[in-house]
């Protein structure tokens, strides 16, 4: 029995410590927000916090997150109003949506750490998260807006 | 047996799985009582309640492309709704009632979400305002054409009196369906055609939303399946020793496209699957290889192929003689590589079958799943969850197939689901063709001919939709209809199919055809030293909504200026699923020669924009989609085997290669056009004619990897 800490939750999970996080957070823990996309790190969109970093969950083994932070995206807000969340909205940025969960660590996890990213922190901090929808131009722009919000300047 | 989605995602405005019924709107002379009291159901397609709560019913399944909020505006504008009293459930499979109007099927490609139902459900908004309006009139004793609505109100300007709709649904259900309600003139227009926020962006934000993946049914288990790695192999025989000793693992099955595992999880089923013994007979398909199929196609295009236009005499103008011009264009297969890998969730029982799927096709997978268990399709159920990405290929039931299969397989509910290398490797792809151009020109430098030889497969005879010996409309679209005036044109078409299966990629013929054709008239006006632009504008007068998007895109990139140092402009126009679209790409080369696209200014004329915003997102996606197959797609063969498998080998555009994208509409006034598609098919021409202009080297074959043009 392994002891997560999940979203500010205590969580015991029965599985191989060898099993990725991904399907320990969306098959036992029920947390379906984080997505499976490659299964090998390419696309990000199984994207989820340890310890305030982000990380590919289908790569990570369960093991790792033991005693760890984990958050994910149904653990970003209680009420959907994270600033990157309010953005998102506001530019309405998700197509399909899919990816989004994961686009939305990314930028939550380059917000805490740069809180006025220029395009290039953008780019870097966002290069592993594909959207098939094409959704890029959007995101950018709602990271600027999100970082605005955050910083309480957004009327 | 229901798909557990939250209260807040049901009265959100989100996805609803397991929608509710409602009464048919076509039957004359019906009232609007068959729902139970407290309900007014005038049709199919919206409810209201006593506490006036307006459920609209949306066919369309949600890809992306916003149709949760498009259906909803186009009905509540006629009904003249509250935008906040509204939810939206997803409409089940019932092709008597849900089905396309035009197409007759409930099965959603071709970018006709909009404009094959935009007339359908503003009747059904209006006869039901008609209806809620005719009812007040009654209750006041005053004539109807004395009451008007407010959003959700029917109100009596002379006296003041109000009424909110939900206080007048007993009153309207008794009353019978207007067939031929009045409808709103654009002027009154109160959502259609405005800023509209997507009802989808809060579930899509923080993890709510119910995709096919997320679908979790009690008792389910996890299935994936382990297919021929070449096309129409066939299974000899299995060990599933092994495979059945991974913990987790429950059963090993077969069923009709290899063998499936069957387990307590997903990663459970693919641990069994690694484990797998299977022998495979490979067929025929084994023996092809990505340059045979060039070898096949460029040796066909010796000979003549099926006539698919022929205005005037071309090759007797070639014959001719004067400056007579030829090349060669050749396309890769392509991979739909939609974020949600394909799934779905099925179970199987002696008296009925449900399915969860994100599926564009409801009235398909209905349709095969009844085939599957012999049940009559009205004890088969599906639900369509929301889509990770469709690009039509969620218009295939393969993956339907394989959930409810494997449910009958091992009587219980099982969620079938692929992995992103099953998803790349047993595609329905893009096809790869092999184009033939020549032009003649005359002593002004203008096309006095133009002959095109097409030869691939083709996507509707594949299929089986159309007649084997013709020509497949899907192979030359974008090809034969080109929209310039030339005296003599002539298309032909040539079927060779290797037997790798084909199927509609966002834009489907236009895909390839818009890039073939833009080209080769690019290439026309580089030889009468013509400006790009110019030439084309000169040709269009008998195409003016080309000509229109080509002269704005032209305009707000700024045609007439030099771009800044060291970019140069390229531009191309099409025509696709209703819609006119030009774009206009600023590309510079990086010193190794590898492209960059800084930006794109698209126009496009879809008619009436039901959803301005919703217009510029599918441009900006369409030029990401078109962006990713130009710089990078290619799905090549070996042995009967595609050679990608993930995105190290079949890369996407990432966000450091997203260009700036404008999108302009042109207000046509005309009736709607499609826009999933038709901002996909001039991206790539586009930006290979800003190449030849910054570097002279024209691009006769993409993706621009292979031609050493973007970093692999």
């Amino acid at each position: 029995m392994l002891t997560l800490v999940v979203n500010g939750q205590s969580r015991q999970v029965d599985a191989p410590p060898e099993m990725p996080l991904l399907w320990v957070l969306r098959e036992r823990l029920r947390l379906t927000g984080t997505k499976y996309g490659c299964g090998v790190a390419l696309c990000g969109a199984c994207t989820v916090h340890l310890d305030g970093q982000p990380i590919r969950s289908c790569v990570t083994p369960v093991s790792a997150a033991v005693g760890r932070r984990v958050t994910t995206i149904e653990g970003l807000s209680a009420r959907t109003d994270h600033p990157v969340q309010r953005a998102w909205i506001e530019l309405d940025v998700p197509q399909c949506g899919y990816c989004q969960s994961g686009q939305i660590l990314s930028a939550a996890a380059l917000l805490a750490r740069t809180p006025a990213p220029t395009d290039a922190d953008i780019d870097d901090a966002m290069g592993g998260n594909l959207c098939r929808c094409g959704t890029y131009q959007r995101i950018r722009a709602a990271i600027h807006r999100a970082a605005a919000l955050a910083r309480g300047r957004a009327r | 047996m229901t798909v557990r989605v939250s209260r807040r995602a049901l009265l959100g405005g989100g996805l609803a799985a397991g929608a509710g019924l409602a009464v048919g709107f076509r039957l004359p002379g019906r009232t609007a009582r068959a729902q139970g009291a407290g309900v007014f159901a005038p049709s199919q397609w919206l409810r209201i309640d006593r506490d006036g709560l307006v459920t609209i019913t949306n066919s369309v399944p949600e890809m992306g492309q916003g149709a949760l909020t498009t259906t909803a505006m186009i009905i509540a504008d006629e009904l003249d709704a509250d935008w906040g009293s509204i939810r939206v459930e997803q409409a089940p499979a019932d092709p008597r009632r849900y089905a396309n109007p035009v197409t007759g099927r409930q099965s959603y490609g071709g970018s006709r979400g909009v404009r094959d139902h935009i007339q359908m459900w503003r009747r059904a908004g209006a006869a039901a305002r008609e209806m809620l309006k005719r009812a007040a009139a009654e209750a006041w004793g005053v004539p109807l054409e004395a009451v008007e609505t407010e959003p959700g109100v029917v109100v009596h300007r002379p006296s003041g009196r109000r009424l909110p709709y939900g206080q007048l649904v007993d009153r309207a259900r008794e009353l019978p369906v207007p067939q031929a309600p009045r409808l709103k003139t654009p002027d009154q227009f109160r959502y259609i055609g405005k800023m509209v926020h997507r009802r989808d962006a809060p579930e899509k934000v923080n993890g709510r939303g119910i995709y096919g993946v997320d679908v979790q049914v009690p008792g389910m288990l996890v299935a994936s399946i382990e297919r021929c790695p070449v096309f129409g192999g066939t299974l000899k025989s299995f060990d599933a020793t092994a495979a059945k000793a991974v913990p987790g693992v429950r059963h090993v099955v077969q069923v009709s496209h290899g063998v499936a595992v069957v387990a307590d999880g997903f990663w459970q089923a693919v641990q069994g699957r690694k484990a797998l013994r299977v022998d495979w007979d490979e067929g025929p398909v084994a023996r092809v290889s990505s340059p045979l199929i060039s070898r096949g196609y460029a040796a066909l295009a010796t000979r003549p192929g099926r006539v698919a236009r022929d205005d005037g005499a071309a090759e007797r103008a070639l014959a001719a003689g004067g400056r007579v011009h030829e090349a060669v264009y050749e396309v890769p297969f392509l991979d739909h590589a939609c974020m949600e890998p394909m799934n779905a969730t099925a179970h199987v029982t002696p008296e009925a079958c449900v399915v969860w799927a994100p599926t564009q096709n409801p009235g398909g997978s209905q349709a095969v799943a009844a085939r599957l268990t012999g049940l009559p399709p009205a004890k088969v159920t599906v639900h369509t969850t929301l889509l990770g990405g469709g690009f039509g290929r969620r218009g295939e039931v393969d993956f339907v197939v394989d959930a409810v299969e494997t449910s009958k397989a091992v009587g219980a509910p099982v969620k079938l689901m692929w992995t992103r290398e099953d998803d790349i490797t047993h595609g329905f792809y893009r096809p790869s063709t092999y184009n033939v151009f020549r032009a003649a020109l005359d002593a002004d430098g203008r096309p006095a001919a133009w002959w095109n030889r097409i030869v691939g497969p083709g996507i509707l005879i594949q299929k089986g939709m159309a007649p084997a010996g013709g020509v497949d409309g899907a192979a030359v679209a974008g090809a034969r209809d080109i929209p310039y005036t030339i005296p003599n044109v002539r298309v032909e078409w040539t079927l060779k199919d290797f037997g790798i299966p084909v199927g509609f990629w966002r834009s489907v013929g236009a895909s390839q055809n818009a890039f073939i054709t833009e080209s080769f008239v690019d290439e026309l006006a580089h030889l009468a030293g013509k400006d790009p632009f110019e030439y084309r504008r000169a040709l269009l007068g008998g195409s003016p909504r080309h000509k229109g998007v080509l002269e704005l895109a032209a305009a707000r990139a700024d045609w007439g200026t030099p771009p800044p140092s060291g970019r140069a402009r390229g531009i191309a126009v099409a025509f696709s699923y209703g819609s006119y679209v030009a774009h206009v790409a600023e590309v510079s080369l990086a010193p190794a020669g590898v492209v960059r696209v800084h930006r794109l200014v698209a126009a496009i004329d879809c008619g009436i924009a039901v959803n301005p915003d919703q217009v510029r997102a599918q441009m900006e996606g369409g030029a990401v989609y078109a962006l990713t197959a130009a710089l990078y797609g290619e799905i090549t063969l070996e042995r009967g085997r595609v050679q990608q498998s993930n995105f190290h080998d079949y890369p996407m555009l990432r966000i450091d290669g997203m260009p700036v994208v404008e999108v302009h509409i042109l207000d046509s006034g005309a009736a709607p056009g499609g826009l999933g598609e038709p901002g996909v098919p001039t991206v790539a021409p586009a930006v290979c004619h800003a190449i030849f202009a910054l570097a002279g080297r024209r691009v006769r074959r993409l993706p621009l990897t292979r031609e050493g043009l973007a970093k692999a």
